[in-house]
This record gives structure tokens, sequence and C-alpha cells, in this order.
């Protein structure tokens, strides 16, 4: 680290949180709304033959929970690329 | 020879001899029993030879497999360190009992890695600890917050483990018949040949193959059932058709008058049995029995649907108002629970750099859920075979899974108004365990599946055993006594030391199973709001905020067990009840109150000194400090 200047400190890090708040808010949105208080509603529609409030909450979270994991390691580690701070392993 | 090739192998070795076990039962009539006891001997050997390959007496591999776990193999050894025996045989049956109000689970214990990926775990790996007590010692200085980190530790993990051992004794007993008590004690002895002989490096590549096992017999039946029904063999897919199917047939049921005369014999039944227990004059054992009956005839009088005229059953019907408020609780202290439990925490610790960190956790959720979205499938097929192929068949002609599987007493086919035929109030479900235990049965498969289910329900429970035990035993050995009681012991001591430790705890969980003790299963669901009211405040303040300081930690930790333990004690035995939360979801009160207090605390008192605040900003930077590098300066970890 001894090679990041302040700037690109602060840089670096305003990106990592902003990265992990954009994440949090679809996390919450998709498991507490969509899932949770909206699910009734959405119900009342149809999913590949699910009733699209049970479907958000059995397969369509998880599996978004897994995209966000994916999209943060990757955009992450491409950030270290960037800053010379990626390591050997 | 490289992982992938070793794994490769493995994995189709492994289905080439459950191949031949078919071969075995189809061709020449091998007997049931011989098939289960094949397979267990065939996963025990298996696991103790990955144990004794990959002994050590390093102390870098034994405590965090020398950090040398590639992500995605971490990734597989957190799936089934992470996915218990509850998981395996108990969540498809509890999502068909409690349907939509169930998903909390599923949403849980999934959505937890989420705040696991980004607040915790690449950090956690920078830090470069051994435990989490370490962490907490290193992070805040001196000792309070590693004996309250012990302490805590101790708490979620022994319940949990006491759970997994009394699930390999119901397999094992169930399966191949030896005695329960007997059981236990076989299954121990997969479990402590590694992590003695290996700790942690045996531990993970154990785990790793005990989740392969698990996530094939996991799929194959319904799978197969789902290539049976709609000829697509992708359950996850195919089951949306059935929860509609299984509506229409829950909407019917309700208006049956056939079904209302047997619903009207168990509301009957339980009135009376409610009416005995009022009139007082039994013993405390007797009064329990007859309510416990009650509740029983209570269940099946109800309908599947709330009313003549409703439109979706119970089983699709979205909670509201408090019943809402306790599905959002228990799915935010389940999420927070997940990423607060040291035995998964730990695993982020063996992998080789923060890259791989973050890549793992992703891994793990992704392992994590292809058993997940399968679950719910699990509940669909059962409730299917039930609705469609059982009810309304004659007492005489049950379909065989019926049959089969009456004996082991998860369920009983009573015909309530002697009418000859079996009605949905005639299914009484004892353990809604059966779910998973006899789908392979329900799809019609030879017994060598259900032979494959059991060796993966036990990989399920040995594997997060496994986790535990070693979370535990180090927590004792390493954190207490080498870093508290005696920081000069040398590292043969320690290892040593830990061994017996090992040995030593994985006797009493087996003690304390043998008793089969009803409250174990709420002591687990506890232990996920114990762990997300203790851990996850004084881990996130202490990586996200430089300021939090160890009076704030303390304070913080103590106030968050406290407040959650006091609302866990005072709900369950008490009647102490806010807004109607149930008792697994106290954490919703203790996580806030655990931030608050160490945010006030720490404010109130000094900033800790520069070095750690240093640190807590360095550890933002992969390729920099790490915690190690403070033991030149005389704080933090001591040698290592």
């Amino acid at each position: 680290m001894a090679d990041l200047t302040e700037r690109q400190k602060e840089d670096y890090w305003r990106y990592n949180v902003r990265l992990t708040t954009i994440l949090l808010v679809i996390w919450f949105v998709v498991t507490y709304l969509v899932s949770g208080l909206w699910a009734g509603t959405l119900n009342q529609y149809s999913f590949l033959g699910f009733p699209l409030g049970y479907y958000m909450a059995a397969q369509g979270s998880l599996a978004i929970f897994v995209v966000e994991i994916a999209v943060y390691a990757y955009l992450m580690n491409r950030k270290d690329d960037e800053y010379g701070i990626r390591e050997e392993a | 020879m490289s992982l992938d090739r070793i794994f490769g192998i493995y994995t189709v070795t492994f289905l080439a001899v459950t191949i031949l076990i078919g071969i075995g039962e189809l061709a020449f009539g091998l007997p049931n029993r011989w098939i289960g006891w094949i397979f267990m001997a065939l996963s025990l050997v298996i696991y103790i030879v990955i144990g004794v390959v990959t002994r050590t007496s390093n102390p870098d591999q034994y405590y965090v497999a020398g950090r040398g776990v590639p992500a995605f193999y971490n990734g597989m050894a957190t799936g089934s360190d992470w996915m218990s025996a509850a998981s395996f045989i108990s969540m498809g049956g509890a999502l068909s009992a409690q349907g939509f109000a169930g998903l909390a689970y599923v949403m849980g214990w999934t959505g937890g890695y989420l705040l696991l990926a980004v607040f915790l775990g690449p950090y956690l790996r920078q830090f470069g600890a051994y435990t989490i007590p370490d962490f907490l010692s290193a992070r805040y200085g001196g000792n309070a917050a590693r004996v309250i980190g012990v302490v805590a530790a101790i708490a979620c993990s022994f319940t949990y483990l006491i759970a997994q051992v009394t699930g390999v004794g119901l397999i094992v007993s169930r399966f191949i018949g030896l005695d329960f008590n007997v059981g236990v004690f076989v299954g121990l002895l997969g479990v402590l040949f590694c992590s003695v002989l290996g700790g942690m490096r045996s531990v993970t590549w154990t785990q790793v193959a005990q989740y392969i096992i698990l996530i094939i017999s996991y799929l194959v039946p319904v799978v197969y059932l789902s290539w049976q029904l709609f000829s697509i063999p992708v359950p996850e897919l195919t089951y949306g058709r059935l929860l509609q199917q299984n509506n229409v047939k829950a909407v019917e049921i309700t208006r049956d008058a056939k079904e209302k005369e047997t619903r009207a014999l168990w509301k009957k039944d339980a009135d009376d049995l409610n009416a005995k227990v009022k009139a007082g004059g039994l013993s405390e054992a007797e009064a329990e029995k007859l309510k416990a009956q009650a509740a029983l005839a209570g269940r099946q009088a109800t309908a599947p649907a709330a009313s003549d005229d409703a439109k979706i059953g119970r089983y699709l019907t979205v909670p509201t108002g408090v019943g809402m408020w306790n599905f959002l609780a228990l799915t935010f202290c389940l999420m927070v629970g997940t990423a607060g439990l040291p035995h998964i925490l730990t695993r982020y610790y063996t992998t080789p750099s923060v890259r791989q960190a973050r890549t793992s956790v992703a891994w793990s959720l992704f392992f994590i859920f292809l058993l997940y979205f399968t679950a719910p499938a699990y509940a669909a097929f059962a409730r299917f075979a039930i609705y469609a192929k059982l009810v309304g068949t004659k007492l005489a002609e049950l379909p065989r899974w019926v049959t089969l599987w009456q004996p082991a007493g998860l369920f009983d086919v009573v015909d309530k108004n002697g009418d000859g035929i079996v009605q949905w109030a005639d299914f009484v479900v004892k353990s809604t365990d059966f779910v998973v235990l006899a789908m392979p049965e329900i799809a019609g498969l030879p017994f060598v599946i259900t032979g494959l289910v059991m060796a993966g329900g036990l990989a399920a429970a040995l594997s997060t055993a496994d986790g535990l035990l070693l979370t535990i035993a180090n927590a004792i050995s390493h954190d207490l006594y080498y870093n508290v009681i005696d920081p000069s012991a040398s590292l043969t001591k320690r290892l040593t030391i830990t061994k017996v430790l090992l040995v030593v705890t994985a006797l009493v969980a087996a003690w304390v199973a043998t008793f089969r003790l009803s409250l174990i299963v709420e002591l687990v669901a506890w232990a996920f709001s114990l762990a997300g009211a203790s851990f996850f405040p004084a881990l996130v303040m202490g990586i996200w905020w430089k300021r939090a300081n160890k009076s704030g930690a303390v304070v913080g930790m103590i106030i968050g067990l406290g407040v959650t333990t006091y609302y866990m004690i005072g709900s369950r035995f008490y009647g102490v009840s806010w807004w109607g939360t149930q008792t697994i979801a106290s954490a919703i009160f203790g996580l806030p109150a655990g931030f608050l207090a160490i945010w006030i605390v720490s404010l109130l008192t000094a900033p800790p000194p520069k070095a750690v605040q240093d640190l807590v900003v360095s550890v933002r930077y992969p390729k920099s400090g790490q915690a190690t590098a403070l033991s030149a300066q005389g704080i933090g970890l001591g040698q290592h």
C-alpha cells in the first residue's frame, strides 16, 4: 500500500463504500419489500407457473444474492488491479 | 495431482460405487440393511482416509489450513460446513408444513452471505488472525473482548453441535438399525479422526468431499421425480405447476363434506383433551402429554385453506400484521446470525488472499444456493404426493412409500371417520422429516437412492459438526489457554491441549445428545440470534469504524447478548412479548442495542491507540497491514 497516494486511497475506499451501499439497497428491497411486504400483492401475478411473490422469496431473491456477491467480487478484484494492489495468490 | 483431478476422480468413483450397489440391489437382491451399512462404512472410510492423509502439526496448517485453500474449494467446504442436518433433512419438511412463512429460513440462510461478503469476509482475511476472538483481541486490545468472544462462540456453537450429533444418531439408527446411542458414538469417529489429526486442514478437505456427496444425494430424488412427472429434469422450474395444482386441491379439501366430517372428529378430540387438562388433577408429565395430543388433534382439525370461499390455501398465503413482522424479523435475525457464526467466519481465514476471500464467498453462496433453491421443490413434491396420490385412495390400497415408512413413526394414516378412504385429515404428520427421507420411495426409486440420501444426511451433519468442534476447541485452547492463561505454552503443548479438547468436547456433546432433549431444536434457532447480536456488531464496527474502542466493544457485546438472552428466555418461558415477536427472532432487539452501545460508549471513552486506528484503515487495502504486523509493537496477537 506504500505505493498508494492519499488521493488514491480515498478514491478506492469511496468506490468500495458506494458499491457496498448499492448492493445493500438491492438486498434490502429484494428481501424485505419484494419478498416480504409486497409478496401478497405480487402473488396475483404468475411467473413460470409460480405465484410471483412466492417465486421471489423461494428462488428469485436467492439468485439475486448470488449474483450480487459475484458482482462485488468481480468489481473489487478489478479495482485492485487498477490500483496495483493485486495480491499474488 | 491437481485438486480438480483428485476431486473429479473421487466424484466419478463415488457415483460408480453407487451404481454398483444399485446393480447389486436390482440384480442380486442386496438387502436394504446391507445397503445402509455399505453407505455408512464407505463414507466413514473416506473421511478417515482424508484425515490421515492430511494430518499435520504445523500451527498455520492446523488453525487455518496454511491459508492455501483456493476460493472454489473453500466455497464447497463452507457449503457443507454451513449446511447442517437441519438444512438437509428437516428444511424441506418444515417448508411443506409452513408454506410461505417457512421461506424466511431459505432467504435468511442465504441473504446473510451478502452481509458477510461486503462487511466482513475480505477484511477478516486481510487482518489475518487465527480465530474470531483473536480478531477481537487484536482490534480492541487486551483480553476482555477476547474472553467475551470465547463465551459467545461456545454458547452458539455447542448447542448447534449437539443438534448435529443428534442428527447423526437419528440417521444411523434409522438406516442401519443401530441403537441411537451407539450410532452417536460411531458417527463421532468420523468427526474426530480428521479434526484431531489435521485440524482445519483435514476438516477443509473432508468438508469438500462431504459437500459433493450431500449435493448429489439431495438433487437425485427430486430431479428424477420432476423428470417422471413433467419430462423436465429441473425440479426448480417444474414445481411452480405443482404449487398451482396443490392449491386447487387445498381449496377442494377445505370444502369437501367427508373432509369436514373428519376434521370435526379431530376438533372434538382436541376439545375433549383440552377439557381434561383444564379439569386438573393430573401429574405434570401427564398434562404435558395430553397437551401435546391436543395440539396434534388441533392441527389435524385445521383445514388447508382459511374458509370455504378462500381462493388460495394457507400454503401460499402471505402472512399479514404480526405474522409479517415475525417473518421479516426472523429473516433478518437468520441473516445477521449467518454473518456472525464463528465456524463460518473462520473459513475465510483459510484463503490465500483477500481477492480469493471475496470470490470464495460468492462460490460458498452458489454451492449453498443449489440446495436451498431446491428445498421448496421437495416441499411441493411431497404435498403433491399426498394430495394427488394419497387422499381419496382406499385404506387397503395405500401407496408403497406409505406402507414402507409408516413403521418409522414419522407419520400415520388413521381412518378417523371409518369410511375406509383416506382423507387429508387422516394423514397425521408427527415429524415433517419424512419429506426428504421418503422422497426416493415417493418417486419410486430403488433403495440404493435412499441409502445415498442417508450418506448425504450423514455428510451434512458430520461436516457441520467438524467445523463447530474445531471452533469450540480452538476457542478454549488457543484463545483461553494460550492467550489468556499461559502465553508461554510451547507449540506442542498447545496442539496437544487442542486435541484433547476436541475429544472431550465431542464426548460431552455426544453424552448430552443421548438425553434427547426436545429443547435442542429451539436452542439451535437461538444460536443465530446469539451470534447475530454478539459478534455481528463488534466485528462490523471494528472493521468499519476506527473510533470503536475496547470499552465500546465489551459493553456492546454484553448488552447485545444480554438483551437477546433476556427476550429469548422471557418470551419462551415467562410470557414476555414485545410486539408479539417470536422467541427465535430475539436478535431483532439485541442487535440494534449492541450497535448503539458500541457507538455511544466508544464516543464517551478515549479513542483507541493510533497504531490500531492506522491498522483499521490499512485493512481496507489488500496487500497492506495485517494484525500480525502489530505484534512487533507489543499489541495484538502475540507470537504465532
